[in-house]
């Protein structure tokens, strides 16, 4: 780790302007900040750390002060698999600016990641604050620039509680170790003497005190700072925690009350246009033939064809939806043939890539098993319909493109725009201003290029917000799923065999948490015929909808309670203890001994995933009439490692459980002739005020243990526990999401 | 053929030519630049575009410019009085009832309409009056105990 005093800027330069935290952070993330960046993107040296950003680009954002620059690791597993192009985005450096600290006493940290309602502003910020003594509240946290911050990988896989937060904590405590060794020695007192509190380091034997901003106006100071830090910084310990562990809350939710907050879809620069793109009349259509004249002769509209991509843009996103419809209407198409969502499931199995793979290697084992139960589920496509749909704002000035839009991953986003536009990756800055959900649906490009494309060709700023029906059609798809379970009993009533085929939808979860002998699970590829990508928690809610499923078939078959015949197979004491916190705290052996009401049904499952811990169980009612299934209360426990932000924890918890409602009891995308029919909120029907059951949470704090991410991995307990509770009801077996009483008639068991 | 409306929008007089059947919420959004009021489905499912219009909930994506003649319009960044905020943002703050914040000036929104409708609403009649609008973060509970706050605070 080394450490740049930045010089004061030249006379006249226009510094980042002045203000609290919050207005900055608003500031930079706006479009009224990027005249600030003019002059740096043009005249830039080759940058010396990860970031675009050169040093002179910092000091005339961020004001004079003291960059703090860290090696970190590059073989950091996300950041090389998952941002675009390589390591580090394409970089392949491993000095990382992440702290400026300013002469006005701003603290600016600087992280890829990026904020969609999922915490991390919060969970950093506090992190920062934590090593370096100062108030959260005093710290800015510039997120999602790839001009500006380190390429922290894609906001996924519940990744930056684990990976980021800790890159933060180095920073903050080495920057800390170093504004302290640079007043000790100021002063020629031992380091261990003073005390840091609130950014003002004391020397109480003789009084003496310097604030962070003093030391780093001192220009004596430079030499001293240019030194690597000493290595081996140690974070601060769990029981010292100040303001990692408590409630801290996002920073800057006034401006979410107000609507002051720009979301990249209220982005609006001068003289900026609206775009809008043709889409093919269904999946795999040809585009034959169009007549641009229609939208041409259009006051003030642009249209564009380059190949089959057909665009426009107007003044108005009124103009540019007349513009379109014009040529839409002339447009001639070749269909293609196309599986419906009906058929998807057989279209998935004859397709796999590798038969051999759905074969048991214990067929013998399985031989000798006292009782068999063979059994197939099936999970469904559905959309992740964020609240914001995908928007990017496009603009091209002196070669260089800027593109302000929503995504999780601005690194990757920053690689297919270089690529899309053959540009050096110094000509392509992307912006990610903090935005509405994201729930691992926002990891392409597609609109951004769009935007671009249009831009280009309009020669002016291009705003392109995708429709909701767009969304609905276009976005990419949680993958749909056939999984195929054969399980073997012993005599003892232990599972002897175990073989798990998940078909398409993907590994995570894939592998059981119980102890089995003979064990064999595996995700077979298959030809998806929509796009498919990640979603929360990707397939480890499908693969736990299964595994959950069959063990209460299998404890069914050995007379066995579900909860004593998952603890009988369980050795991992943190999958136990949260099992059996649920089951307490809803009384499951009490409940299971009484009589349930009729249409009533009681229902438990627990998994694990991405290191974090989840059990729920659920109480349901059944209305055959209707053919409704209402869940009336919901008992989860939860726990990843220790917690960083209860709230914000809590938060995301309730979010996985109503979300993971959705996907148990009704979202699945229904298509026909290549044709999406219900995209819409009309006919896709994700969860509502009325939907929420009663909400029994707990979290457990598992002290000693890092934290880990906790945005996904409760998602994956609530749609087994239903299918499970279902069971209970009806003595019905519903072996697919979503959970339809429809999919399995009364008396029907198995 | 394009027409001239006249309307209020937070306390200011406007006036737009537009063709009669744009939505308001472009004429807001594009127009007046007044983003706070968000995009969401286009077709009045899900809430997120909701403004007052003479005081009563309105779903600006589906309300056409014809139809916003003469009236009056409140958005979000017309509640606060300066610096101070409306009591139901204050109950939302006090609440934490946001995580992504994009269906939140929506939400504030209409439960500022329920209070002008139902000042002391029963349980039944927050959750029929909320149900029209989605969040998509699920932090449904959060935002009811902001509306049970503000319901408090009203009676006040």
């Amino acid at each position: 780790m080394t450490t740049t005093r930045t010089e004061k800027p030249e006379r006249g330069t226009k510094n980042a302007e002045r203000g609290k935290p919050n207005e900055k952070q608003a500031n930079l993330s706006s479009v009224a900040s990027v005249s600030c960046f003019a002059e740096s993107v043009t005249q830039r040296p080759v940058p010396e750390t990860g970031n675009e950003m050169d040093r002179r680009g910092f000091i005339q954002l961020l004001g004079a002060g003291i960059l703090v620059t860290v090696f970190e690791g590059i073989a950091d597993a996300q950041r090389s698999s998952r941002s675009g192009g390589g390591s580090g985005g394409g970089r392949g450096r491993n000095v990382s600016a992440r702290i400026h600290i300013g002469e006005d006493g701003v603290i600016t940290v600087m992280t890829g990641k990026i904020e969609m309602g999922q915490g991390a502003r919060a969970e950093l910020t506090q992190s920062a604050a934590e090593e370096l003594h100062v108030p959260p509240d005093s710290i800015r946290m510039v997120m999602g620039d790839t001009h500006l911050c380190p390429d922290d990988g894609t906001t996924a896989g519940s990744r930056t509680t684990p990976s980021t937060v800790p890159a933060v904590r180095q920073a903050a405590a080495a920057a800390r170790m170093l504004l302290i060794g640079l007043a000790c020695k100021q002063w020629g007192v031992a380091e261990n003497s003073v005390e840091v509190r609130d950014g003002v380091i004391t020397h109480p034997p003789s009084n003496r005190t310097v604030t962070f901003a003093e030391l780093a106006k001192s220009g004596a100071a430079a030499k001293a700072l240019d030194q690597p830090a000493p290595p081996g910084v140690s974070v601060t310990p769990v029981k010292e925690w100040k303001v990692m562990g408590t409630s801290y809350a996002r920073p800057n939710r006034r401006d979410l009350v107000t609507g002051a907050h720009k979301f990249p879809s209220d982005l609006i620069l001068p003289n900026m246009l609206h775009g809008k793109v043709l889409r093919p009349p269904s999946y795999g259509a040809k585009l034959l033939s169009i007549d641009l004249e229609p939208a041409k002769a259009m006051k003030d509209v642009v249209v564009l064809r380059e190949g089959d991509f057909v665009g426009v843009a107007a003044p108005t996103t009124f103009q540019a939806t007349q513009a379109l419809k014009a040529i839409a209407e002339t447009a001639k198409w070749e269909s293609a043939p196309h599986p419906s969502s009906t058929e998807v499931y057989d279209y998935l199995r004859q397709r796999v890539r590798s038969k051999r793979d759905l074969e048991n290697p214990f067929a013998n084992e399985m031989g000798k098993a006292a009782k068999v139960l063979k059994q197939t589920y099936r999970t469904a496509y559905i959309q992740h319909a964020p609240a914001e749909t995908r928007t990017a704002l496009a603009e091209w000035k002196d070669g260089h493109l800027t593109v302000w839009t929503c995504t999780q991953a601005p690194f990757g986003y920053h690689s297919e725009l270089g690529r899309a536009f053959q540009l050096p990756s110094e000509r392509v800055r992307v912006i990610v201003p903090d935005f509405g959900c994201g729930f691992g649906g926002k990891h392409t490009a597609e609109s951004a290029i769009e935007a671009a494309r249009l831009a280009r060709a309009a020669g002016r700023p291009v705003s392109v917000k995708w429709t909701r029906e767009e969304e609905f059609t276009w976005a990419y798809f949680r993958p749909a799923a056939v999984i195929e379970i054969e399980a073997g009993l012993d005599e003892k009533g232990q599972i002897a065999v175990w073989h798990f085929i998940n078909i398409n939808s993907g590994a995570a979860a894939v592998q059981t948490p119980y102890r089995i002998a003979h064990n064999n699970c595996r995700y077979v590829p298959s030809d998806t015929p929509l796009r498919q990508g990640s979603y929360r928690t990707l397939a480890a809610t499908a693969n736990n909808f299964a595994r959950e499923c069959m063990m209460d078939e299998l404890a069914a078959a050995a007379g066995a309670d579900p909860l004593d015949f998952r603890l009988a197979h369980l050795d991992n004491d943190r999958i136990r203890a949260v099992l059996e916190e649920a089951a307490r705290q809803f009384d499951w052996r009490g409940r299971r001994k009484q009589k349930r009401a009729p249409g009533t049904g009681i229902g438990l499952a627990c998994g694990t995933e991405k290191a974090s811990v989840v059990a729920a169980c659920v109480e349901i009612s059944v209305d055959e009439a209707k053919n409704e299934i209402v869940v009336k209360k919901v008992t989860e426990v939860f726990e990843a490692g220790t917690v960083v932000n209860p709230e914000n924890l809590r938060k995301q918890v309730i979010g996985c459980i109503l979300m993971g409602l959705g996907g148990a009891l009704r979202e699945e995308m229904i298509f026909e002739g290549g044709k999406m029919l219900n995209a819409s909120f009309g006919k896709y029907l994700v969860p509502r005020f009325k939907d929420v059951p009663e909400l029994d949470i707990h979290l457990r704090n598992w002290p000693g243990m890092e934290p880990v991410g906790g945005g996904e991995t409760p998602i994956i307990a609530i749609a087994p526990a239903i299918a499970n509770a279902v069971f209970d009801a009806t003595g019905r077996r519903i072996r697919q999401m979503p959970i339809k009483l429809s999919a399995a008639k009364p008396g029907q068991t198995t | 053929m394009d027409i001239t409306i006249t309307f209020t929008v937070n306390g200011k007089a406007a006036t737009v030519t537009t063709d009669p059947q744009r939505p308001l919420l472009d004429i807001l959004r594009e127009d007046l630049q007044l983003t706070g009021t968000k995009y969401g489905c286009g077709e009045g499912f899900c809430g997120v575009c909701t403004v007052l219009m003479d005081g009563k909930r309105t779903l600006a994506c589906i309300t056409p410019a014809k139809d916003a003649d003469k009236k009056a319009i409140v958005t979000i960044e017309g509640l606060a009085d300066g610096d101070k905020l409306h009591p139901v943002q204050e109950a939302f703050l006090a609440e934490g009832a946001m995580q992504c914040g994009y269906c939140t000036p929506g939400m504030i929104l209409t439960t500022v309409a329920l209070l002008r409708e139902h000042p002391q609403p029963t349980e039944a009649e927050i959750l029929n009056w909320m149900d029209g609008n989605i969040c998509r973060c699920n932090n449904y509970p959060n935002i009811l105990n902001a509306v049970r706050r503000a319901v408090r605070e009203a009676r006040r």
